[in-house]
């Protein structure tokens, strides 16, 4: 782990020192990253290996920004809670306000490290919570670990749709099934008067699905206590059990484990 | 960029708080005087929102001998995304930081703006390539500065420190913070709700320990999603909502910073 900080520290720095010398040596790191390429799509696609002591992955991804993955991410993995939930991510490896400004292929490496330099131990699942696109980490992922199935989240407005969209294709175009849609922000209710206002439009989430073949997985309201508890580090499945919104995250995960192939060995 | 007078770019940090909203309504709102001329340039590769916010979807860009000609919404408003490169609005655009570089390089050197007043840049999510491509090219021309929009949510704010370290790094000016989705009043009693609630203090209080200019708040409209959706400007078709004359006191504070530093210059 130290050995990864170490390095990771290193690219940070060696990142920065470009950047104060004013892109002087742009010219040359095109040249790198242009050969970098095409070495790397000389050898081929890279090769799908599983990581040692992890029986299934599954990715959450959306295409869209601010749909709300990571809450979901952070609030399934807790019903899987039985087998342990060790957490891994770049947030740990550099300071809060540090901005980690990277092209491409240094994300890449960074991946790598974070799927396969982990000492995950014997897990029965590994969420991988992604960032919004459908750029590199994506395809890295995708291309490098044999993923058990896709979560695509999306708000029910057409912007986050198309988005979404996005990113089945994506999914389809690798190979990794997607297992479903989830309605994020799909209503809320005023805690005064308990009227209900459809924010971010209706139902957009279920009619895509049905135009892409896709089931939903479920609905998850917008509800303030949602954000409160994510944002002070308990996500409300832990906090909240007995309440709907969790109840609404359990029956996702559940559906999830449903729909997944049945583990290797 | 010879012709273009003024440059802002729109910055998060965070996905989903409502840059290309933001993005859409600031150009609207700038094009509204008729004297100006304004464009509009969506570098989101993968998700590029800004020709549905638009109403300009399905549009292509067209090839003129003086380079690409930019899809006009009025005639003072142009805009230009890698949406009108696509066959269709639903194909993926999967790919890997040096494609996306080189496609940024086109927009800004192949793309006939003409003259421009002011030009609004708006980002994908995020610190990467496209930040690191667009800071590269442009940064040898002068960039007015940069506005960075948040919900109030310490989630987001936590992004948006990383964004502000990111402009200092490269030495580009923040000309402030814009808190969005901040507050919801429900249509039917009036009471409003914080659904983004602001456990450290929200946007404001964190530009005052950063000392960055704090732009204002955007209230959240559902009227504003489906305007985007819909393709209109939230601010002509819905000009008595509280979001409208938010947005307008956002736009005169750019505007003002924008002629404060041509002055500035002269």
């Amino acid at each position: 782990m130290n050995e990864t900080v170490h390095q990771l520290e290193r690219m940070q720095e060696l990142w920065t020192t470009g950047y104060l010398m004013g892109f002087k040596s742009s010219n040359t790191s095109d040249e790198f990253l242009k050969e970098k390429r095409a070495q790397i799509m000389s050898r081929g696609l890279p090769k799908q290996k599983p990581i040692e002591g992890v029986k299934q992955v599954l990715v959450l991804a959306s295409g869209k920004g601010g749909v709300g993955k990571s809450t979901t991410a952070e609030n399934l993995m807790r019903p899987l809670k039985n087998y342990g939930i060790e957490c891994m991510s770049m947030g740990f490896l550099v300071e809060e306000t540090a901005p980690v400004v990277w092209r491409g292929l240094m994300v890449m490496s960074a991946i790598e490290k974070l799927l396969r330099q982990v000492e995950w131990g014997q897990l029965d699942y590994l969420v991988i919570d992604m960032p919004p696109g459908t750029g590199d980490v994506q395809l890295s992922v995708s291309q490098n670990i044999p993923i058990a199935g896709a979560v695509i989240v999306s708000t029910p407005q057409d912007i986050a749709l198309l988005d979404a969209r996005k990113g089945a294709e994506m999914f389809r175009k690798v190979h990794v099934p997607v297992l479903g849609l989830v309605q994020n922000m799909s209503v809320f209710q005023c805690p005064k008067c308990k009227h209900e206002t459809h924010i971010f439009g209706t139902d957009g989430v279920r009619d895509l699905a049905k135009t892409l073949g896709l089931d939903v997985l479920g609905d998850i309201p917008l509800d303030v206590n949602i954000r409160k508890t994510c944002d002070t580090g308990q996500p409300i499945v832990v906090s909240q059990p007995q309440s709907d919104m969790a109840k609404a995250y359990l029956r996702i995960a559940m559906e999830i484990i449903r729909r997944l192939p049945t583990p290797p060995g | 960029m010879k012709g273009v007078k003024h440059k802002i770019l729109v910055l998060s940090g965070k996905g989903g708080v409502g840059k290309s909203t933001f993005s859409a309504q600031l150009a609207h709102g700038l094009a509204a005087d008729d004297t100006k001329q304004v464009a509009l340039l969506d570098i989101d590769i993968c998700g590029p929102s800004i020709p549905k916010m638009m109403g300009l979807e399905g549009e292509q860009v067209h090839q003129s001998g003086s380079g690409w000609s930019p899809v006009y919404v009025e005639e003072n408003l142009g805009v230009m995304s890698v949406g009108f490169l696509l066959s269709s609005p639903d194909d993926a655009v999967i790919w890997r930081g040096p494609k996306k570089n080189g496609l940024i390089k086109q927009f800004l050197r192949d793309v006939d703006w003409g003259e421009v007043d002011y030009l609004i840049v708006d980002t994908p999510p995020g610190t990467s390539d496209e930040h690191l491509s667009i800071m590269q090219y442009l940064g040898a021309t002068h960039i007015d500065g940069a506005v960075i929009i948040t919900t109030p949510q310490e989630v987001a704010l936590q992004d948006v420190r990383k964004e502000i370290n990111f402009c200092h790094k490269v030495k580009l000016p923040i000309i402030g913070v814009v808190e969005n989705m901040s507050g919801f009043i429900c249509p039917k009693c009036k009471n409003e709700s914080e659904i983004f609630p602001p456990t450290t203090g929200g946007a404001e209080t964190m530009c005052k320990n950063l000392n960055v200019s704090f732009l204002g708040k955007v209230p959240l409209d559902p009227q504003i999603g489906k305007s985007c959706d819909n393709g209109q400007s939230f601010l002509s078709e819905i000009p008595e909502s509280p979001a409208t004359s938010s947005y307008k006191n956002i736009i005169q504070r750019i505007q003002d910073y924008c002629g404060l530093h041509q002055s500035q210059e002269k």
